[in-house]
């Protein structure tokens, strides 16, 4: 295989993920980090001009490239913020130097995982990658080593593999269907084969694969029943990996569900894929947003109110039609980089204060006012207020619903709100207020979080042209 | 092409199947772990049925991997890590044995009529293999439910990847990389299970996973 630019987005991240392994040092190691994640966006980047013809095993197209370029650009500036935080989880001895090293492997391993996920042309290895992505994970969940870190790796290893293991259950039944039409072999397992002939397989047993795919893949967006490992596996694990985790491996997880989707919309006897997402996605609208209300963990509550997006998301694209798929892709990109930016925001703080509880933090906007203010602007963005672009994407996603079936928009709207007020009440309390807790000066790095939000706040008052036709372009793919 | 060839691989798959119910009760970790090897056995004689069947002589790898790695080493690795560490022979059930028992004869009955009934049109070969991996897929997943304790979850989730594996054999001509992929992403689960119970060990001198329970939501 010659050396394109899709080769090139794997290859990166897994030779940093060698390097990394074999160099001690934390300030090159970081810095090598961050250099791997950057020529990664930038070859990333670089497929929106070029790109290599697809293979048996990759490709690339409009669909997967919008979100390679979203996960190179978070991992990117997760790779930066990772630096300053480890940096003080080092000074005060929460990491050792060993477990750096392994941090810093692990973390290019994910990207490269995540990368591989999203460019494989072979619906198998789409899901060895997701494979590898999650047990990377939970290998970080669990880094800190205290029995809160280990219970929740724990959960979500074994919620996870049961999960994937649904999952590729799925992924055999699509082969069996597939197999009489496409014939034996590779073949019947590649993605842009597979798409094309999909209106002759057996529509029984492809309405089975994707209930399997459903909940398989399904367990990892976290959508509603499935989600209990979510909450735990954020709020232990490393603030970067809990930004990667919320702003991306969800996507990943949907972004293979989307596939499917797209290839059962193909075959006209299945039965119709949307209602199932949708109904997932209410519940977990729902669901995430009442559970806001008691969290007394702030890293906790921002994991119920990933939910809670992804629930939305879930719910636009399960609708689907062009506005509503235009809409859950935009809400995609816009939750991507808000929750991220908060989850920056939120591991400097739980610095400062030293705690995740919300009950010993306050005045944040007093003490610290660039972080405090960081937070209020990233909770302002991620509630969908005006004019920041989850009001574009949030308000898309409601008309176009109110236009086709209104009483699910009234259950959704509801869910928002109620969302909304859970999230104000608390940062409320941590943001301004007598100050409360420790009070520290933040040696942080401001960039990542502003760049985030900068983005947010430049697409909700003027989303560039080339990018809504692009969107457009997507939204038509998915059906 | 029914006949003697389809009888073998019917009563391998039905077996493995018969194995998965053995491992339901037992409620000692030792024999739980015979009873798993010999599940894996079952499986590695199925796979190696199939590929003589098919004419697939990549299969026989997935069948020697089934065999020299989960019949062999794994369960003599879990042996070894019960005896280091000590552990409480008797395995704690969420449910009794008759409950679990009766879920299970629902969970094989429901897989039946769900698989038989959508795949009236695939080879009979595949079928049958197909109701029969999913069946043991749902008992491996009824296993890891019932039980509170580390060891017998992973053999629940070992055995729930062997029920996958026969699915992926079953289906005639399935891509080599998948099944290899299958049998190391298993292996990866080990390494990882077994880190983990290790540092659970250094933490509570446990392998409980009630013990971990504590946190369940954010009690205070």
């Amino acid at each position: 295989m010659s050396l394109d630019a899709v080769t090139a987005i794997l290859a990166i991240p897994a030779l940093a993920a060698v390097l990394l392994a074999l160099l001690p040092g934390y300030w090159l190691t970081a810095y090598l980090n961050v250099l791997a994640a950057l020529a990664t966006f930038l070859v990333a980047l670089s497929l929106f001009f070029s790109r290599p013809p697809q293979g048996a095993y990759l490709h690339i197209d409009d669909l997967n490239n919008v979100f390679i370029v979203l996960t190179t650009f978070v991992g990117l500036t997760s790779s930066l913020f990772s630096a300053s935080y480890i940096g003080h989880e080092l000074e005060n001895g929460r990491l050792t130097p060993t477990f750096l090293r392994f941090y810093h492997t692990m973390y290019q391993i994910l990207m490269f995982a995540m990368n591989l996920a999203l460019v494989a042309n072979n619906i198998g290895l789409m899901w060895v990658a997701i494979e590898l992505a999650t047990l990377t994970t939970v290998l970080m969940v669990g880094i800190y080593r205290t029995h809160e870190a280990l219970e929740a790796a724990w959960k979500y290893f074994i919620l996870g593999s049961v999960g994937i293991a649904l999952a590729l259950f799925g992924t055999i039944l699509v082969y069996m269907a597939a197999r009489p039409v496409i014939g034996e072999g590779l073949d019947a397992m590649v993605w842009t084969t597979l798409v094309t002939r999909a209106a002759e397989f057996d529509p029984a047993l492809l309405n089975v694969a994707f209930v399997f795919l459903l909940l398989g893949y399904g367990t990892k967006v976290g959508l509603a029943p499935l989600h209990a490992w979510l909450p735990d596996a954020h709020a232990e694990g490393p603030t970067p990996i809990s930004a990667v985790l919320s702003g991306l491996l969800l996507n990943v997880a949907l972004y293979a569900l989307l596939r499917f989707k797209m290839l059962l919309a193909v075959n006209p006897n299945v039965i119709a894929p949307g209602p199932l997402l949708v109904t997932m996605g209410l519940i977990s609208v729902v669901f995430a947003a009442f559970m806001l209300y008691r969290r007394r963990d702030i890293k906790r509550m921002f994991a119920y109110s990933s939910i809670e997006h992804m629930g939305i998301i879930a719910f636009a694209f399960g609708m689907g039609g062009p506005l509503a798929n235009f809409a859950g892709l935009l809400h995609m990109t816009m939750h991507s980089l808000t929750k991220s930016a908060i989850f920056f925001a939120v591991g400097h703080i739980a610095q400062v204060k030293g705690t995740q509880q919300i009950a010993q933090m306050g005045g944040l906007t007093v003490t610290n006012p660039v972080l405090g203010w960081g937070l209020v602007l990233g909770v302002v963005a991620i509630a969908g207020l005006p004019p920041l672009g989850i009001f574009m994407s949030e308000f898309l996603v409601v008309t176009s619903t109110f236009a086709r079936e209104p009483l699910l928009a009234i259950v959704l709207v509801f869910g928002i709100l109620i969302g909304v007020a859970g999230l104000f009440l608390r940062l409320n309390a941590i943001a301004f207020g007598e100050p409360r807790g420790a009070v520290a000066e933040a040696k942080a790095s401001y960039g990542p979080m502003f760049a985030h939000l900068a983005l947010v706040f430049m697409t909700g008052v003027y989303m560039p042209p080339a990018m809504v036709a692009w969107f457009q372009n997507v939204a038509k793919l998915l059906g | 092409m029914r006949g003697i060839s389809f009888d073998i691989a019917h009563m391998l798959a039905g077996t493995l199947l018969l194995l998965s119910f053995l491992q339901l009760y037992q409620d000692r970790l030792y024999a739980l772990l015979n009873v798993f090897a010999l599940h894996a056995l079952a499986l590695a004689l199925s796979v190696a049925w199939q590929a003589y069947v098919q004419d697939a002589p990549h299969l026989y790898v997935t069948a020697l991997i089934a065999l020299v790695f989960k019949a062999v080493i794994i369960p003599v690795a879990l042996h070894r890590i019960i005896v280091r560490l000590g552990i409480h022979r008797e395995i704690e059930k969420v449910v009794g044995v008759g409950t679990a028992m009766l879920v299970g004869m629902g969970l094989v009955a429901l897989s039946m009529v769900v698989m038989l009934r959508v795949t009236a049109e695939a080879d009979p070969l595949a079928r049958e293999d197909l109701a029969f991996a999913l069946s043991v897929v749902l008992l491996g997943l009824l296993m890891m439910v019932t039980r509170r304790n580390a060891v017998s979850q992973v053999v629940g989730f070992m055995s729930l990847e062997n029920g996958l594996v026969l699915a992926a054999t079953g289906a005639k001509g399935m891509p080599l990389v998948v099944e290899i992929s299958v049998a190391f992403s298993v292996l990866i689960a080990f390494i990882v299970i077994g880190i983990f119970l290790f540092r659970i060990r250094e933490r509570f001198d446990t392998v409980d996973v009630q013990a971990l329970d504590t946190r369940r939501g954010e009690r205070q």
